[in-house]
C-alpha cells in the first residue's frame, strides 16, 4: 500500500524531488499548510522576503546566476498581484522560474472570496504557461510539468496555482521522473540544410558581424561562441541580455550595440555583409528603426530556438530554430572541415575600418573631473573586483553604465532586466545571486531611484547575512528620465527630480548594515577596497556622482544604429 | 488577405482564453471564431479567420505554435480546403414577401426551420461570402436578427489535421 499525502505535503516533496535548494517567498492564508510542511523539513530552505515582488526577482537572479530553476511561493491575492511584476520581468528575459501560488478553496473560487484573484488570468500574457490544480492526484505531474517547461526550449516563467483545499486533500505521491506532452515538443536540433548554407556564406563573408543576445547565455552556449568567434577572427557584438557570453576583455568583443552601444559595435552592424545572430532577437533597443537599419547589402543569419523570434522584426535570409549551442558546435565543425577558406584581405580591411570606428573612443568621459563621475566607479569596481564578481543593476543611466564599463568575461555575471526594464529589480536579484554562488562577491549597481523601489530587503539580507555590495550612484535625478528630458523635452525636468531622499548610511545602519558616503573621486578606490574587505557584511556605498552625466552614445528612439549622438 | 487558421488543441479550461488574449495582446485581428470538442474528447479544433499581411500571418501561427495547449496548427488557406459557416437568419415575412423569401432561400439552398405568421427562420450553410451575399439580397429592414458561426473548415483529400 502506498502511503497518501496531503497537497502540501506533495508540493514540498516535489520541490525536494527537483533538487530546489531554496524558495523564496511569503505566507498567507491559502498557502498555510504548504508553509506547514517547509516547517517541517529542512531540504527545502525558505528565503523569506518582505514583498513578493522581491521573491520574483530573488528566484530570477538566483536562476541567472546559476542556471537552476527559480522557485518562488505566494500567497493568493495580493501574494500573487504583488508578483506579477517580478513575474513579468522574468518573461520578458526568458528566465526559467517556477512559482506556486495559493488560491482561495475550490468552492470559493468565482464567489469574490477575500484574497481571491484569478490568478491563471492576471498572469497568463507574462508566463510561458500556468495551471489551475483542481484535483490533488494530478498535482505531482503538474509541478512535474512546470518545471519541464519553465527550463526546455525558449525558457520561461511557468505558475501553478494551487487552492488551499487541494493543499489539504490526500493523494498517492508519485513523483513522475519525466513527462511527455503531445502539444509540447521543443526542438533543439537545427535543419542541417540550413546550417550548412549558413557556413557556406560564413565563408564568403567579407564583411562579417557577430552578434549575439541572452540565448547565449541561457543555452550555455558561451564556449562554443568563443570558439567560433576565435576560429574566424570576426568581430564580435553583445546585446544588454548577453554580455559575458563573449570575453568583453578579447580585442574581437566590439562592446555592446544598440541605444546605448558603443560607435563601433553600431557602425559594423549598420555596414556588415554578413551578419549572424546567436539567440538574439533584433528588439527595438538594439537596432533602433527596422526601416533605417535594413540594408540590401547584408545578409543575416539567425539562430534562436524560438521559431517566433525569427523574421518578427527583421526579415532574415537563413533562419536556423534550435539550441544555439547545438547550432554553433555544428558550424564550428564544418567550418573547420571545410576547403574555402575566409577572404582574410577583405577581413583585414574590414577589422581596419572597425579599428578606426574604435578610434572615436565613444565612451570617454572626463576623468579629472572635481565631482565623482559614475562610469568612474564602475571601472573601480571592475578593478577591485578583478573583473570576477556578479554584478546586478536596477533601470537607467547607471545600468547602461555598468553594461559599458564593467567588462564582463564570463557568462552569468551580469543579471539585470532588460526585457522590462525593472527599477526594484537589483537589490533582490542580488539576493538571489548571493544564494546561488555563496563564495562569489556580489554587487548591485543601482541608483537612488531605484533602490527604493525594493529598499525594504536590507531587512531579508540582514536575516540571511548576505554580504551583498550596494554601488548606489546617486546623482539626485532619475537619471535617464531626466536625460531624456535633456534631450527630447527642452529641459523641463518634469518630475523627476528625486527629493527628500533618505540619508542612505543611516538606512542601511538601521538595518544592521555597513553605510558609506563617497563624495570626491580620489576616494572611490579606496572606499571599494574597505567595503570588499567586509565579507560577512552588507555594504551600501552612497556615491555621490554628477548630475548632469548622461549616457552615451545614444540612438534616439526611431532612428538607425549609424545615427547615434555621440558624446 | 484572409487566412483560415485551423487549430488542434488540449480542450481543457483556459485553452480558448490563451488563443484570445493572444490576439488581444499582440493587436491581431479576429475575423470569427469557433471552437468545439473533436472525436477525441481530449482534443478541441479551433477555425479562426483572420486578415494579415503574409508577415503577421506568418508570426501569428509562429505564436499560436507556442501556446503550450495548442498540439498542431495549419492554415488551410495555404492550400486547397472546404470552407463552411452556419447562418440563421430570422426575417420578416408578411404578405406578398413570403413568396419572394421562400423562393431566395431555395436558390441559396438554404431551409426555412421556423415559421410564424410574420417571420421565418432561415438556415444557410456555405462558405462565409456566400452567406454575405445571402444577406445582401435580404433587404436591410426585412432582417429580424442574424446568427452567423464563423467559418469552419478541412483540407481537401489528403491534407489533414492529426495529432
Amino acid at each position: 500500500m502506498s502511503v497518501e499525502l496531503t497537497g502540501a505535503e506533495i508540493t514540498v516533496r516535489c520541490l525536494q524531488e527537483e533538487g530546489v535548494k531554496y524558495i523564496f517567498g511569503y505566507p498567507g492564508g491559502a498557502v498555510l499548510f504548504i508553509y506547514d510542511e517547509l516547517f517541517k523539513q529542512d531540504k527545502v530552505k525558505h528565503i523569506l522576503v518582505r514583498h513578493e515582488q522581491a521573491a520574483l526577482h530573488a528566484a530570477d537572479g538566483y536562476a541567472r546566476s546559476s542556471h537552476n530553476v527559480g522557485v518562488a511561493l505566494v500567497t493568493s491575492g495580493p501574494g500573487v498581484t504583488n508578483a506579477v511584476t517580478g513575474i513579468a520581468t522574468a518573461y520578458m528575459d526568458s528566465i526559467p522560474l517556477v512559482i506556486i501560488s495559493g488560491q482561495v478553496p475550490t468552492a470559493a473560487i468565482g464567489q469574490d472570496a477575500f484574497q481571491e484573484v484569478d490568478t491563471v488570468g492576471i498572469t497568463r500574457p507574462c508566463v510561458k504557461h500556468n495551471f489551475l490544480v483542481k484535483d490533488v492526484t494530478e498535482l505531482a505531474s503538474t509541478i512535474k510539468k512546470a518545471f519541464v517547461i519553465a527550463s526546455t526550449g525558449r525558457p520561461g516563467p511557468v505558475l501553478v496555482d494551487i487552492p488551499k483545499d487541494v493543499t489539504q486533500q490526500k493523494a498517492v505521491f508519485d513523483y513522475p521522473s519525466s513527462v511527455s506532452m503531445r502539444s509540447y515538443k521543443p526542438v533543439s536540433e537545427g535543419d542541417s540544410q540550413q546550417i550548412k548554407k549558413a557556413a557556406q556564406l560564413i565563408l564568403s563573408a567579407k564583411r562579417p558581424m557577430v552578434y549575439s543576445g541572452g540565448g547565449v547565455i541561457l543555452d550555455n552556449a558561451s564556449e562554443a561562441l568563443t570558439e567560433l568567434v576565435h576560429l574566424l577572427n570576426f568581430p564580435c557584438t553583445n546585446t544588454l541580455m548577453g554580455l559575458g557570453g563573449y570575453p568583453a576583455t578579447d580585442k574581437r568583443f566590439v562592446g555592446m550595440l544598440g541605444m546605448h552601444g558603443t560607435y563601433e559595435a553600431n557602425m559594423a552592424m549598420q555596414y556588415c555583409d554578413v551578419l549572424i545572430a546567436v539567440g538574439a532577437r533584433f528588439d527595438d533597443r538594439v537596432i533602433g528603426n527596422p526601416k533605417h537599419f535594413y540594408s540590401e547589402e547584408r545578409k543575416i543569419i539567425h539562430i534562436d530556438i524560438d521559431p517566433s523570434s525569427i523574421s518578427k522584426r527583421v526579415k532574415v535570409d537563413i533562419p536556423i530554430v534550435g539550441s544555439v549551442s547545438e547550432v554553433l558546435n555544428e558550424l564550428i565543425k564544418l567550418i573547420k572541415a571545410s576547403k574555402e577558406k575566409i577572404d582574410e584581405h577583405a577581413l583585414k580591411e574590414w577589422w581596419r575600418q572597425i579599428d578606426s570606428w574604435r578610434e572615436r573612443d565613444c565612451l570617454r568621459y572626463d576623468r579629472t573631473s572635481a565631482v565623482i563621475k559614475p562610469q568612474m566607479v564602475v571601472e573601480k569596481l571592475y578593478a577591485v573586483t578583478k573583473g570576477d564578481a556578479f554584478v546586478t543593476s536596477d533601470v537607467g543611466q547607471h545600468q547602461m553604465w555598468a553594461a559599458q564599463f564593467y567588462r564582463f568575461n564570463k557568462p552569468r555575471r551580469w543579471i539585470n532586466s532588460g526585457g522590462l526594464g525593472t527599477m526594484g529589480f537589483g537589490l533582490p536579484s542580488a539576493m538571489g545571486a548571493q544564494l546561488a554562488n555563496p563564495d562569489g562577491i556580489v554587487a548591485c549597481i543601482t541608483g537612488e531611484a531605484s533602490i527604493q523601489m525594493c529598499i525594504q530587503e536590507l531587512s531579508t539580507c540582514k536575516q540571511y547575512s548576505l554580504p551583498l555590495k550596494i554601488i548606489n550612484l546617486n546623482n539626485r535625478y532619475m537619471g535617464m528620465v531626466r536625460q531624456w528630458q535633456e534631450f527630447f523635452h527642452g529641459n523641463r525636468y518634469s518630475e523627476s527630480y528625486m527629493n527628500a531622499l533618505p540619508d542612505f548610511v543611516k538606512l542601511a545602519e538601521s538595518y544592521g548594515h555597513v553605510g558609506m558616503k563617497i563624495e570626491k573621486p580620489e576616494d572611490i578606490e579606496g572606499a571599494l577596497e574597505e567595503a570588499f574587505k567586509l565579507k560577512e557584511r552588507l555594504v551600501f556605498m552612497d556615491f555621490i556622482t554628477d548630475q548632469t552625466e548622461n549616457v552615451f552614445p545614444m540612438v534616439p528612439g526611431g532612428k538607425g544604429l549609424s545615427e547615434m549622438i555621440l558624446v | 488577405m484572409r487566412h483560415i487558421i485551423s487549430l488542434l488543441m488540449e480542450n481543457e479550461s483556459g485553452a480558448l482564453s490563451r488563443v484570445a488574449g493572444l490576439f488581444s495582446a499582440r493587436g491581431y485581428n479576429i475575423e470569427s471564431l469557433n471552437v468545439a470538442p473533436t472525436e477525441d474528447p481530449t482534443l478541441s479544433r479551433m477555425t479562426l479567420v483572420t486578415v494579415g499581411s503574409d508577415e503577421v500571418i506568418e508570426q501569428i501561427t509562429k505564436q499560436l505554435n507556442k501556446l503550450i495547449e495548442v498540439v498542431k496548427i495549419v492554415d488551410l488557406s495555404e492550400g486547397d480546403h472546404i470552407e463552411r459557416e452556419l447562418m440563421l437568419v430570422k426575417v420578416r415575412a408578411i404578405g406578398e414577401d413570403r413568396e419572394e423569401i421562400k423562393r431566395l432561400a431555395d436558390i441559396f439552398r438554404g431551409s426555412i426551420i421556423d415559421v410564424t405568421d410574420k417571420s421565418y427562420t432561415i438556415e444557410l450553410t456555405g462558405t462565409s461570402s456566400k452567406l454575405d451575399a445571402f444577406l445582401e439580397t435580404m433587404q436591410r429592414n426585412m432582417i429580424l436578427e442574424t446568427i452567423r458561426t464563423g467559418a469552419s473548415g478541412l483540407g481537401r483529400g489528403e491534407r489533414i489535421l492529426k495529432e
